[in-house]
């Protein structure tokens, strides 16, 4: 039976680009969102956000050089896969076969020059015609757009800047399935190992939409926070005055590889990757189901995948230890994802510990999953669970255990990391303690 | 985590194509020599410096006539490559002979928790005059822009739900709603090898047990300013006004190649289970027996990577367990970019020696342009018709090539088992696939 391990984590996230300040940062109850500086938006419905900062991700990479003006989002992936990759011991590990490591990323598009590109829309409209003259659009995109700027906007460019850094060889993928892409990239590495396509995986996501039309969209689409008090206040998972996710930016990148690769090399497990499922909501574009059907089907594929009975208990306590949660603070997904919960666990639901680490630094989009499994191997780690934040005034609807505003201490062996992405993809990760 | 390890197959082929709607008329045109290459009429493409595309006639697909009367509103928030994914999702269905919510209010063939839905997108360009009606109100006097007026009136000239037309996973989701497909669903987003990496995903989700069938492949469009000026940005379009004979604008393997032509398409198969296709009475049009896929290691990510395309090569031989000696014709991406041509005769030759000059080759970019996300879904339809009618298509492009046989030819009848398809994506995803024949 071939079993996957983790042996290497990396973020770059709104709380510090690396796993001991963010860690703390999220013990301490602290919250990464603040009036955003990348742009004026002092005039959107939304003027904040989860912003990366203090990060320069020249530091992270062998020489700058090769990687040609690489966009934000792969700046991001850099980051976090040279965390992993170095507490992997890959840095130093000369015997690897490099067509046998392979990357699956859940990667965004690029960061949309929105300057260039109302400068260019706009002067091209012909008001006679009431469209664009496509000849002036085009001279002027000549003018105004950088050409490599738009080449990065492709989503598989940062699978291309972290298996150039690292010299990966083996399959390669990018999926972009909106929130929970990058889950469902873990989800996917880890079957390119089970089908022992490679021995090693860099998986993970990298995102920003934190930009001028980013923010347009989910604002037109009502989707964001547009809280007016304290930004620190503004993500609010699970509460009755839930009014929207806050757009957060980042990368989460792990190592998964095989027991025996690991063991073979010496290096130190983190965890073990037990289960994956995935589903889709085949329903609306713009709803979940009302009864959870997508969500609670990947969950139960994942459990299923990892043998373990929800409804089970050891010592009195359900099999898995905490849930972290999709939890947007938006009043479908948490309403709805607390419905799939109950569906799936049953009378174990309200004893799960479930948290959402977007109460203290945002939506991280097709970032988030990875982060939040990271999240999840560090309770393992720790035995501390990170709360959901802001939960000051709680939807008396939603009652499990949200491990409101304080963190804890709590024994986890077991975890499950669930994100659900708009248009429907649903993906579940279970990841457990590592025992040889 | 035991993976069972099943025979998948293909067992229902759903092409869209400047063609037409379907496989049919694609081979049809294969089979005469006709390419579906035209000056762009969508809008004027005078300012580019590559005015030729690959575009399917406004009045031969009208996607509100194939998707449920539910389904129908849902289809003015759909982007030009959702409505091909949906028509070539369509296409499949019916090929495969599936009854699904899309198709009648009859019991499923297959429970659709069974069903997955793999379909490959590229980065969706916003339609410039749909996001430019919205921008100009926010037009100072003096011309420039007003982001201030933009972030508080402007953007409400928006429509709400525009965002949801551009996230490459919506044709994905628009096809797991008609369709009712709700098993696994994902949306690669490899450039040219979105398609193959989505069949090589199916395959493995059907083969550890997590559905029985999967729409699976991809489309994309790059005929709109944007996309074209992205494209152009890459140096990869051959410079052209549409003058002369169209159908020897792209030359793939060709040393006179200029470059590459976009298109509009996409391919989506129904990739499902042996047992699965057995128990429905349904009929493959072949098997998927070898999959390989790699990761180039070049200096650029617009270049190809002979060693990446040779490995996956290897791989896709090792899984079908077979010999080069046992590959019969061969569907390269064959695109009319340079780099690219050599990198894959360079790696095609690595694996097959000097015979690979005696293998016959199916080239489809000469006749439906480069459709990106959606070219692999075409090519791997073809490639599937013709082991279904023992038939080699006609190429276009160059007389002659050097070292592979890609030059122009007629259609004629050939005894094939085995085709390897090639897949080499901006951004260095290798993909190669080898189909057998199904012996009826």
């Amino acid at each position: 039976m071939i079993r996957i391990v983790v042996t290497g984590m990396g973020w770059v996230t709104p709380l510090g680009n690396d796993l001991d300040t963010v860690w703390k940062r999220m013990c301490n109850s602290d919250s990464a969102i603040a009036p955003i500086e990348r742009f004026d938006a002092s005039s959107f419905p939304t003027k904040f956000a989860g912003q990366v900062r203090g990060y320069d991700w020249t530091q992270y990479v062998k020489d700058a050089t090769i990687h040609h003006s690489p966009a934000m989002n792969s700046q991001f992936a850099l980051g976090a896969a040279k965390q992993a990759w170095e507490q992997a011991g890959l840095g130093d590990f000369a015997g690897l076969n490099t067509e046998r490591a392979g990357i699956y990323m859940g990667a965004g598009e690029g960061v949309l020059d929105f300057s260039a590109h109302s400068m260019i829309d706009t002067h091209s409209w012909d008001v006679e015609d009431d469209m664009v003259d496509p000849v002036a659009w085009a001279k002027f995109a000549r003018e105004r757009l950088d050409e490599w700027g738009e080449v990065e906007q492709e989503p598989n460019m940062p699978l291309w800047h972290v298996a150039k850094e690292y010299g990966l060889r083996g399959p390669a993928f990018n999926c972009l399935t909106a929130c929970a892409a990058s889950t469902q990239a873990i989800g996917e590495a880890t079957s390119v190992l089970l089908h022992g396509d490679a021995d090693v995986m860099l998986t993970g996501g990298a995102h920003t939409m934190l930009h001028a039309l980013g923010i347009t969209g989910f604002n037109r689409l009502t989707a964001l926070s547009t809280f007016d008090g304290d930004p620190k206040k503004a993500s609010k998972p699970f509460s009755k005055d839930r009014g929207g996710f806050v757009m957060g930016e980042g990368s989460g990148m792990l190592v998964l590889e095989t027991l025996e690769h690991a063991l073979a090399r010496d290096a130190t497990p983190l965890a073990e990757i037990i289960g994956f499922g995935s589903s889709a909501d085949a329903y609306r574009i713009t709803d979940l189901h009302p009864e959870g059907r997508g969500p609670a089907a990947a969950i139960t594929n994942a459990l299923e995948q990892a043998n373990i009975d929800p409804h089970g208990t050891a010592d009195g306590k359900p099999l898995v230890h905490y849930i972290s949660a999709h939890g947007t603070s938006t009043q479908e997904n948490d309403s709805i994802e607390t419905k799939a919960i109950k569906l799936v666990f049953g009378e174990n639901a309200s004893n799960v510990p479930v948290s959402s680490i977007k109460s203290m630094m945002g939506h991280l989009i097709a970032a988030a999953g990875s982060v939040e499994l990271i999240t999840c191997i560090m309770s393992i780690q720790t035995g501390m669970l990170v709360p959901t934040i802001n939960l000051d005034n709680p939807d008396p609807e939603l009652d499990l255990d949200y491990v409101p505003n304080v963190a804890r201490y709590a024994h986890v062996d077991c975890c499950v990391s669930n994100s659900f992405g708009f248009g429907g993809q649903n993906n579940t990760l279970v990841v457990k303690r590592f025992e040889l | 985590m035991a993976l069972p390890n099943e025979k998948v197959v293909i067992s229902g082929v759903g092409v869209i194509s400047c063609l037409g709607v379907g496989i049919e008329p694609l081979w049809e045109a294969m089979l005469q020599g006709k390419t579906g290459l035209m000056r762009i009429e969508r809008f004027d493409p005078s300012g580019f410096s590559s005015q030729v595309a690959g575009v399917l006639a406004e009045d031969a697909f009208k996607v509100r006539k194939i998707v449920p009367k539910s389904h129908r509103k849902a289809t003015k928030v759909m982007c030009r490559d959702t409505e091909l994914a949906v028509g070539a999702a369509a296409e499949a269905v019916e090929s495969a002979g599936l009854t699904t919510a899309g198709t009648s209010d009859d019991p499923p063939t297959i429970p659709p928790e069974r069903v997955g839905c793999h379909i490959g997108a590229g980065l969706i360009s916003a339609e410039v005059n749909e996001l430019a009606a919205a921008l100009v109100t926010s037009k100072k006097e003096d011309g420039t822009f007003d982001l201030a007026h933009w972030g508080g009136e402007g953007m409400q000239n928006l429509t709400p739900l525009w965002l949801l037309k551009y996230l490459p996973n919506m044709l994905a989701c628009h096809v797991t709603i008609v369709h009712d497909c709700q098993g696994p669903s994902n949306a690669i987003t490899c450039c040219e090898a979105a398609s193959g990496l989505s069949i090589a995903e199916s395959r493995r989700v059907i083969q550890r047990g997590d559905a029985d069938a999967c729409l699976s492949g991809g489309a994309e469009d790059r005929v709109n300013p944007l996309a074209l000026y992205r494209q152009h940005c890459t140096g990869r379009l051959a410079d052209t006004n549409g003058s002369g004979d169209i159908s020897a604008i792209v030359q793939p393997f060709s040393q006179n190649a200029t470059g590459t032509i976009i298109g509009e398409g996409g391919g989506v198969m129904i990739v499902e289970s042996t047992s699965s296709c057995e128990t429905r009475g349904g009929t493959p049009w072949c098997s998927i027996d070898g999959v390989g896929c790699r990761q180039s290691f070049c200096d650029s990510p617009l270049d190809a990577d002979p060693n990446a395309i040779a490995s996956a090569i290897n791989r896709a031989l090792e899984e079908a367990q077979c010999e080069p000696t046992d590959i019969d014709v061969i569907a390269p991406l064959g695109s009319g970019i340079k780099q690219v041509d050599n990198a894959e005769r360079e790696g095609l030759t690595e694996v097959f020696g000097d015979a690979l000059s005696s293998i016959s080759t199916i080239t489809t970019i000469p006749y439906t342009g480069n459709c990106m996300a959606g070219n692999g879904g075409i090519k791997i339809g073809v490639a599937a018709k013709a082991l279904q009618e023992q038939m080699l298509p006609a190429r276009l492009g160059a007389e002659t090539t050097e070292g592979i046989d890609a030059g122009r030819c007629d259609a004629m009848p050939m005894k094939m088992n085995k085709v390897l398809i090639l897949t080499v994506g901006e951004g260095g995803q290798c993909v190669a696939i080898v189909l057998g024949r199904i012996a009826s």
